[in-house]
C-alpha cells in the first residue's frame, strides 16, 4: 500500500539527541542555568518531534546543582506524555546524579555511564544498582591506568568489564552499551592519528566477540582540532560513521542536524576525512588542515551557494528539498509542480514520489541516517498538505464528490508504528476516487481499529507499516478480527509487508474473509474497487485466495527444501557432462590480453536497460515500462534525462574503459578448478574453489540442470579424463574517471545528476562485460564463430557459455576474485582494485570466469552446510571461523549457536 | 507439611503442568460483613484516636476469623495461589488512621492467617497451596503530580516508598508467605521502588522467593494509570525476572483481552490475569455472574494467552469455583521464545535494532 522509503541497511543506527545535554548544548544550559523549564522541555519536545529515538539528559556543569536540575527536569518530563513517550539516557560522569535520576523514571533508561576508573569494587556496585533499578547501562573504556586509547586496550578493557556484567552481576548482554572512547584526530600530534582507526577496528573486533552488546561514542568529539569549522566538522563525522557503522557501531550521540550526507560531500573534502579517520597517509592531517582552509574560506559563501540548487527544475528542486529535508520552499515549489501537473494528484505520483525513492536509495546505501529521513518525511507531509485543498477541490470539479461515496475504507499504521507517509497517499488515492477514507493515524492498537471499523460499518479495513515489528502486529490484528467475528477484506500495505508475508502469515489468521497484500499506492483503487464490486468481488477474492494457497504451498515446500543433504551425498549427485563428446576447443590464445581506452560507443547499444529503471525504483521491463500505464511517463522522461547524460559521457569521454582478458589450461579436481602453467599441465599455477549445492533434491539420480547438485567445477573436464580442458577469465570497468567527472559535472547538493551518472557507470560496465564476453565467443576463444544475437537474445542470455563472477549465485565468495587479480595482475592491467572485503574499485567494474562448454549453465549455489563448510576452509586454507565469515550469506546454520556448542562440549557432534 | 521450598519447587512444576487459580476479590468480600466502625476497632483499638472503618488490612488483627475464613472459601473453590490481606498494609497508606506502627505487624498475622489456610487445606488432601504476600501500589504515586498547577511536585519518593515496601516484604517473608505478589500497579515507579525493595528484603531475610507482577490497565487506552503502554511497562519491570507478569483489577475480562494478548506476546514469563468481574454499575456494585466471567476467561485459556487466572473486585468464591472448571481442561500458555534485543521504555516500548 505504500510506496515510500525502505530501510534496510543503517536503520539500526540509534542516534541519541543531545541538544538537553547541558555540555552539549550552549542553548540548552542557558535555559536550565536561568531556570527556564518551560523552555528545556519545549527542547525536548521538538527533539523527539524531529524523530528522537531516546532523549539524553545530562547536567554536568559545574555552577549547577547537578543533582537537583537532573531531578526536576526529569519529573518535568514526566508529566509530558509528548516527551516521555521515549526512553531516557541519564547521562553523568557523577554517579549521585545518576542514581538521583534513576529514582524519578518509571521507563526503562540507559545509564550513561559507569566504568572501572575508581576500580573494580565501585563497578560492581554501581551496575549492580544499574540492574536493580532497571537500567541498561553504558560503560566507558576506562579503568584505574585511565582511558582506552589504543584498540587492543579498548577491547581488553570492555572484554573484563564484560565478565564482570555478564558472569557477577547477571546484566543481559543486550542491556550493555559500551563506549569505547572517541578521541580527536588530526590534532598535530602524532599518537592521535590512529583514534579513529582503534575505535574501528575495537569495534569490529567487540562485535565479533561479544554480538549481543551495543557499540556506541560521541561522536563530535573526533573533529575537536576543526572546532569553528562546521563543514569540516560534519563531514569527519559523516565519514566517520560510516565507516564505524560498517564494523557494528550501532549507536551514538549525535547532532542529527550537523551530519553531512556521505555523498554530498565534495569528494576532495571526503576523501582527506577518509584519509584522517582511517589514517591512510603520513601527510593526512596537514592535507585536511589545507583544505580546511579552503571550506572554511567557503563557509562565508556557503550560505549563498546552499540556494543555487534553487536553479534546477522543480522536480530536481523537490528531490533536493526532500533529500535535505528543507521545507522553506516547498509550497512555492509544489504550487508550480501542481501548475505543471493535469491533476494535483501527480505531483504526488509524480515529483514527490520520485523524491522520495531517492532518499530511500541513499538511506538504503547507508549514505543517509535515519534522523534525516524522518525529515525528508516531514518535508512530505507539508507537500501533501499543501494539495490537499487542490485535492478536494478536483473531486468536487469532477463530480465525484456529489456522489455518494463508494465505500468506507478505515486505514491505519499499526500498533508500534510511527511511519504513515505512503498510509497518509493511499488514502488520499483512495479518496481521490470517491472512497470514503477513515484515517485513525499512526500506533493504533488493533482494538482500536476495529472498534472504529464496527462503529462505522467500514467496507474494507486497511493497515500499514513499516518496521519488521509491524509484520506481527498485524497478524494480531488479524487474529482479532477473527475471533470478533468481522467479515470484512483486509488490505495490508507498507514497505515491509510482502505478498508473500501476507499470504504465509497473516491470511491463515482470518478466514472470515481475505488478507489481502496491496503492492503501492497505484494499485489501492484497483484492488478496492474490485473487493466492493458487486459484480467482481467474489471472484477476485476467489482468485486472490486461491494464489495464496499457492503460495503458502511453494514456501512451505521451500521450507523443506532447507533440507540439506551431506556434502559426499551432493557430489555423488553432481552435474555430469558427458565427456566422451570431447571439450570445447582451444581458445586462440592462452594468457591475457588487455583493452585500455576501449571505445564506450561501442558500450552504448549494448546496455541493458531494465535495471536501470529498477535503480529507481521503477518496475517493468525496457523497452515496454516506457509505455507502461502507471510509470510510463516518468520512466520515459527519466530514459530521455539519461540519454542525454550519456551522450556527453561518452562524447566528452568523461569515464575511461578498461579491460582484461585471459584464458588457460585448466581441469577439474573435485569441486576445485586447477589453472597450470602452461600446456603441458604439469605444473599448477592457482587453484579456484568452487562451492556445490546441497539442496534436496526431490528426485534423486543423473538428470538435468534441476536434479543435480551442481559446482562450477562440474563445467570443466576432470584432470583424469585426461582432456585438454580451458577457462576463462575477465575483469572490466568503465568507472575510472568516474569520481572526478562527478566532482567535475555535478554540485554536491544534485543528488538526481549523481546517482543517474553512477548508475548509468555501472550499465556502461556490465555492457563492457557482455560486449566483451560476446567477442570472446566469436574470436578469442571463438568457440561461436558464427554467433548472431539480437540484444534481447543477449540479455536472455542465449549463447554458449557463461561468465560468473564471485560474490554471485553461482560462486559465492568474493574472496575468489583474489584469483583474478593474481592470473591476471588485474590492478596493472586495467586499474581496478580489490578492497579488504573484495569490493571491486571503481564500483563500476564487473569481474568473472568464462565457461565455454554447452553444457555451463548458471545455477545459485544456495544455503551450504557445516560439513562443505569445513571442507571449503581446509581447500582454501582458512580456519572454519573464517571460513563462516566470507560465507555468512549462504550459511544453513547459526555458526555462532554452532560454537557455542562446541565450546560447552560438542553435545551436538 | 511442606517447607516453602519443597512449595516453591511444587509451584514450578505445577505452572509447567496446569494453568494455576488464584483466589478472588477481598475488599468486596469483606463488604458483605457490614462491619461498622465497633466492628473493624475490635476489643484492641476501642479507643484509637482514629476512625479506622475501611482500614481492611487492621482486620487480620481485630477480626482474624472472617479474614480467615474468607481464606478458607476461596481453597474450597478451588484456589491454588490465595493472597494476604495487605494490600494498604505499609507506612504510607496506613498514615490515613494513623497505624504506621502497627504495619509489619499486620504483615506478619496476615501472613500467618493465610499460612494456615493454605496448610490445613493441604493437610486434608495433601494439595499444595500457596500464599502470595500482596504488595500493593499505596495511595500515593512517585510519577504523576498530585498538583496540577506544579506539575514537577511528587508527594512521594522512591526512597520512602523503597523502605515502606521494604518493611512490608520482610514481615510477609517472616509470617511465611511463598511468593511476593506486587500487584495493581498504576505507577510503574512505585512498582520499580516495591522491585528494589524486595530484592533488599530477599538479601536482608536470606532467602529468595518468586515474583509476581501485576499491572492495571486503567482504561480503553490502553495504558496504566501513569501512561504506560502494556509493553513498555513489562519492559521497565523486566529486570526483576519475574515469575509471573500480567493484569489485575480497573477492567473487566472483555476489556482486559487485549492487554492481557499484548503481555502474552512479549513476555518470556508466565502471564497472570485477574480481572474484575466486569465493571461496576450504576450502584457501584458488580454484576458479572459467576458463569459470565468464566465464559469469558475460557477462550483465554483456550488461546493459550494465559498460565494464572482469578478474580479482582467483585469476584466472589463462586466466580472463582466457575472460573476454575471453565479453565481447568487447558493446558498452561506456552513461553514464547523473545529474541535478546535491548529493549527500553519510556511510555512507549522501544527496541533497539
Amino acid at each position: 500500500m505504500t510506496t515510500t522509503t525502505s530501510p534496510p541497511s543503517g536503520a539500526n543506527f540509534l542516534n541519541v539527541g543531545e541538544r538537553t545535554n547541558v555540555t552539549g548544548s550552549a542553548k540548552f544550559r542557558k535555559l536550565i542555568e536561568a531556570n527556564d523549564y518551560p523552555a528545556a522541555l519545549a527542547v525536548a519536545r521538538q527533539q523527539v518531534e524531529s524523530g528522537a529515538q531516546i532523549i539524553d539528559v545530562n547536567m554536568d556543569e559545574g555552577l549547577l546543582d547537578s543533582e537537583k536540575a537532573m531531578v526536576t527536569f526529569l519529573n518535568l518530563i514526566a508529566s509530558e506524555p509528548d516527551i516521555s513517550r521515549v526512553p531516557v539516557m541519564i547521562d553523568s560522569s557523577k554517579w549521585v546524579v545518576i542514581e538521583a535520576g534513576l529514582k524519578c523514571v518509571q521507563g526503562k533508561p540507559i545509564v550513561n555511564s559507569i566504568s572501572m576508573k575508581e576500580g573494580l569494587a565501585q563497578f560492581r556496585e554501581q551496575a549492580v544498582k544499574c540492574r536493580r533499578y532497571g537500567a541498561a547501562v553504558v560503560v566507558m573504556a576506562f579503568d584505574e591506568k585511565g582511558q582506552a586509547d589504543t584498540c587492543e586496550r579498548k577491547v581488553e578493557i570492555c572484554t573484563r568489564a564484560y565478565k564482570i556484567l555478564t558472569e557477577e552481576v547477571g546484566f543481559p548482554p543486550e542491556d550493555i552499551i559500551f563506549d569505547p572512547n572517541i578521541f580527536a584526530v588530526a590534532t598535530g600530534i602524532e599518537e592521535h592519528n590512529n583514534y579513529g582507526v582503534d575505535f574501528i577496528e575495537a569495534t569490529r573486533e567487540m562485535k565479533r566477540r561479544f554480538p549481543l552488546v551495543h557499540i556506541s561514542g560521541g561522536v563530535s568529539n573526533l573533529s575537536f582540532s576543526f572546532r569553528g569549522n562546521e563543514q569540516v566538522r560534519e563531514a569527519m563525522h559523516s565519514v566517520f560513521l560510516y565507516h564505524a557503522i560498517k564494523a557494528g557501531m550501532d549507536m551514538g550521540i549525535v547532532n542529527a542536524g550537523q551530519l553531512a550526507v556521505y555523498d554530498n560531500i565534495p569528494a576532495e573534502l571526503r576523501e582527506r576525512c577518509e584519509d584522517v579517520v582511517l589514517n591512510r597517509r603520513a601527510d593526512s592531517t596537514d592535507r585536511l588542515l589545507e583544505a580546511a582552509e579552503r571550506y572554511k574560506a567557503g563557509g562565508g559563501k556557503k550560505k549563498e551557494a546552499d540556494l543555487v540548487w534553487r536553479n534546477g527544475d522543480v522536480g530536481s528542486r523537490l528531490t533536493h528539498a526532500l533529500v535535505h529535508g528543507i521545507t522553506d520552499f516547498i509550497e512555492t515549489d509544489t504550487e508550480e509542480a501542481r501548475r505543471l501537473a493535469d491533476k494535483p494528484l501527480h505531483v504526488i505520483e509524480g515529483p514527490l514520489m520520485a523524491g522520495m525513492n531517492v532518499v530511500g536509495d541513499l538511506f538504503g546505501a547507508g549514505k543517509m541516517f535515519l534522523p534525516q529521513v524522518v525529515k525528508s518525511a516531514r518535508v512530505m507531509k507539508q507537500a501533501v498538505a499543501y494539495l490537499q485543498p487542490y485535492l478536494e477541490a478536483e473531486k468536487i470539479a469532477s463530480g465525484v464528490a456529489s456522489k455518494p461515496a463508494a465505500g468506507k475504507i478505515v486505514m491505519a499504521t499499526v500498533k508500534g508504528d510511527v511511519h504513515d507517509i505512503g498510509k497518509n497517499i493511499v488514502g488520499v488515492v483512495l479518496q481521490c476516487n470517491n472512497y470514503e477514507v477513515i484515517d485513525l493515524g499512526v500506533m493504533v492498537p488493533a482494538q482500536k481499529i476495529l472498534e472504529v471499523a464496527k462503529r462505522e460499518n467500514a467496507d474494507i479495513i486497511g493497515l500499514s507499516g513499516l518496521i519488521t515489528p509491524s509484520l506481527d502486529e498485524m497478524c494480531t490484528v488479524a487474529a482479532e478480527m477473527q475471533r470478533q467475528n468481522y467479515h470484512v477484506p483486509l488490505l495490508i500495505g507498507g514497505a515491509t509487508t510482502s505478498r508473500v508475508h501476507t499470504a504465509v502469515k497473516i491470511a491463515p489468521n482470518y478466514t472470515n474473509n481475505q488478507a489481502i497484500y496491496v503492492t503501492d499506492a497505484s494499485r489501492a483503487v484497483g484492488v478496492v474497487s474490485q473487493l466492493l464490486s458487486p459484480t467482481d468481488s467474489k471472484a477476485y477474492v476467489a482468485g486472490i485466495t486461491a494464489e495464496y494457497v499457492k503460495i503458502r504451498d511453494n514456501h512451505l515446500k521451500g521450507e523443506q527444501k532447507k533440507v540439506r543433504l551431506p556434502l559426499a551425498v551432493a557430489r555423488a549427485n553432481s552435474f555430469k557432462i558427458d565427456w566422451a563428446q570431447g571439450v570445447p576447443q582451444a581458445p586462440t590464445f592462452t594468457g591475457t590480453r588487455v583493452f585500455k581506452n576501449y571505445d564506450l560507443g561501442k558500450l552504448v547499444d549494448v546496455i541493458d536497460w531494465t535495471p536501470f529503471f529498477s535503480t529507481w525504483e521503477l518496475t517493468g521491463r525496457y523497452p515496454a515500462i516506457l509505455k507502461d500505464k502507471i510509470v510510463g511517463v516518468e520512466a520515459t522522461k527519466l530514459f530521455a534525462d539519461a540519454q542525454a547524460l550519456l551522450r556527453r559521457m561518452v562524447t566528452e569521454k568523461w569515464l575511461t574503459a578498461n579491460g582484461v582478458i585471459g584464458f588457460w589450461p585448466a581441469n577439474s579436481i573435485g569441486d576445485d578448478i586447477v589453472i597450470y602453467t602452461d600446456a603441458s599441465r604439469k605444473t599448477e599455477r592457482v587453484r579456484t574453489h568452487t562451492l556445490r549445492q546441497q539442496i534436496a533434491r526431490e528426485h534423486k539420480g543423473p538428470g538435468g540442470r534441476e536434479r543435480a547438485n551442481t559446482a562450477l567445477a562440474d563445467f570443466i573436464a576432470p584432470a583424469d579424463t585426461g582432456l585438454a580442458d580451458h577457462i576463462g577469465t575477465f575483469a572490466v570497468t568503465t568507472g575510472i574517471g568516474e569520481e572526478a567527472a562527478l566532482a567535475k559535472y555535478f554540485k554536491a547538493t544534485d543528488d538526481y545528476g549523481r546517482i543517474m551518472m553512477k548508475a548509468l557507470a555501472d550499465r556502461l560496465a556490465e555492457a563492457f562485460a557482455e560486449h566483451l564476453h560476446a567477442r570472446v565467443r566469436r574470436e578469442f576463444w571463438a568457440y561461436a564463430p558464427e554467433e548472431t544475437l539480437s540484444n534481447e537474445d543477449l540479455i536472455g542470455e542465449k549463447y554458449q557459455g557463461i561468465r560468473p563472477a564471485p560474490g554471485y549465485p553461482a560462486q559465492p565468495d568474493h574472496t575468489e576474485k583474489a584469483t583474478l587479480w593474481t592470473l591476471m595482475d588485474v590492478e596493472a592491467a586495467a586499474g581496478i582494485t580489490l578492497t579488504e572485503s573484495y569490493a571491486m574499485w571503481p564500483g563500476s567494474a564487473v569481474s568473472g570466469f568464462y565457461f565455454a562448454n554447452p553444457a555451463s549453465h548458471y545455477f545459485g549455489v544456495g544455503k551450504v552446510e557445516r560439513d562443505q563448510v569445513e571442507d571449503y576452509a581446509r581447500r582454501k586454507g582458512w580456519d572454519v571461523a573464517t571460513c563462516e565469515r566470507w560465507l555468512s550469506p549462504v550459511l544453513n546454520y547459526d555458526a555462532k549457536a554452532g560454537a557455542a556448542v562446541k565450546a560447552a562440549g560438542g553435545k551436538a557432534a | 507439611m511442606s517447607t516453602r521450598a519443597q512449595r516453591i519447587e511444587a509451584l514450578h512444576t505445577a505452572a509447567a503442568e496446569r494453568i494455576l487459580i488464584m483466589d478472588g476479590a477481598m475488599g468486596t468480600e469483606i463488604q458483605n460483613f457490614k462491619l461498622d466502625e465497633a466492628g473493624y476497632r475490635g476489643k484492641r483499638f476501642k479507643h484509637w484516636h482514629r476512625d479506622v472503618k475501611g482500614n481492611n488490612d487492621l482486620l487480620v488483627l481485630t477480626q482474624p476469623d472472617i479474614i480467615s475464613g474468607i481464606h478458607a472459601a476461596y481453597i474450597d473453590a478451588g484456589a491454588d495461589i490465595i493472597e494476604t490481606n495487605t494490600f494498604n498494609a505499609q507506612v504510607i497508606s496506613m498514615a490515613d488512621y494513623g497505624m504506621e506502627e502497627f504495619s509489619a505487624e499486620i504483615n506478619g498475622e496476615a501472613a500467618k492467617l493465610a499460612r494456615q489456610a493454605a496448610d490445613a487445606a493441604e493437610a486434608k488432601d495433601g494439595r499444595v497451596r500457596w500464599v502470595a504476600g500482596a504488595v500493593g501500589p499505596t495511595n500515593r504515586t512517585a510519577s504523576i503530580s498530585p498538583d496540577v498547577n506544579n506539575p514537577g511536585f511528587r508527594n512521594t519518593s522512591f526512597d520512602e516508598l523503597r523502605s515502606a515496601y521494604t518493611e512490608q516484604v520482610i514481615a510477609l517473608i517472616e509470617g511465611g508467605v511463598d511468593v511476593i505478589l506486587i500487584e495493581t500497579i498504576f505507577d510503574t515507579l512505585n512498582a520499580k521502588a516495591a522491585g528494589m525493595a524486595v530484592l533488599e528484603a530477599f538479601d536482608a531475610a536470606g532467602v529468595i522467593l518468586p515474583i509476581m507482577i501485576s499491572g492495571t490497565i486503567t482504561d480503553r487506552s490502553g495504558r496504566t494509570l501513569s501512561g504506560q503502554t502494556a509493553t513498555a511497562f513489562w519492559y521497565s519491570m523486566r529486570h526483576l525476572k519475574p515469575f509471573s507478569v500480567g493484569l489485575n483489577c480497573a477492567l473487566g475480562a472483555e476489556l482486559m483481552r487485549p492487554y492481557i494478548a499484548e503481555i502474552s506476546g512479549v513476555a518470556d514469563t508466565l502471564v497472570s490475569a485477574y480481572p474484575n468481574a466486569g465493571l461496576p454499575n450504576a450502584m457501584g456494585e458488580y454484576d458479572e455472574t459467576p458463569h459470565d466471567m468464566a465464559c469469558q476467561l475460557e477462550p483465554w485459556a483456550k488461546d493459550g494467552l494465559v498460565n494464572i487466572v482469578g478474580g479482582c473486585c467483585g469476584s466472589t468464591p463462586a466466580h472463582i469455583a466457575d472460573v476454575a472448571a471453565h479453565v481447568r481442561k487447558y493446558p498452561p500458555r506456552k513461553l514464547p521464545e523473545i529474541a535478546p534485543k535491548m529493549r527500553l521504555s519510556g511510555l512507549e516500548a522501544f527496541v533497539a535494532g
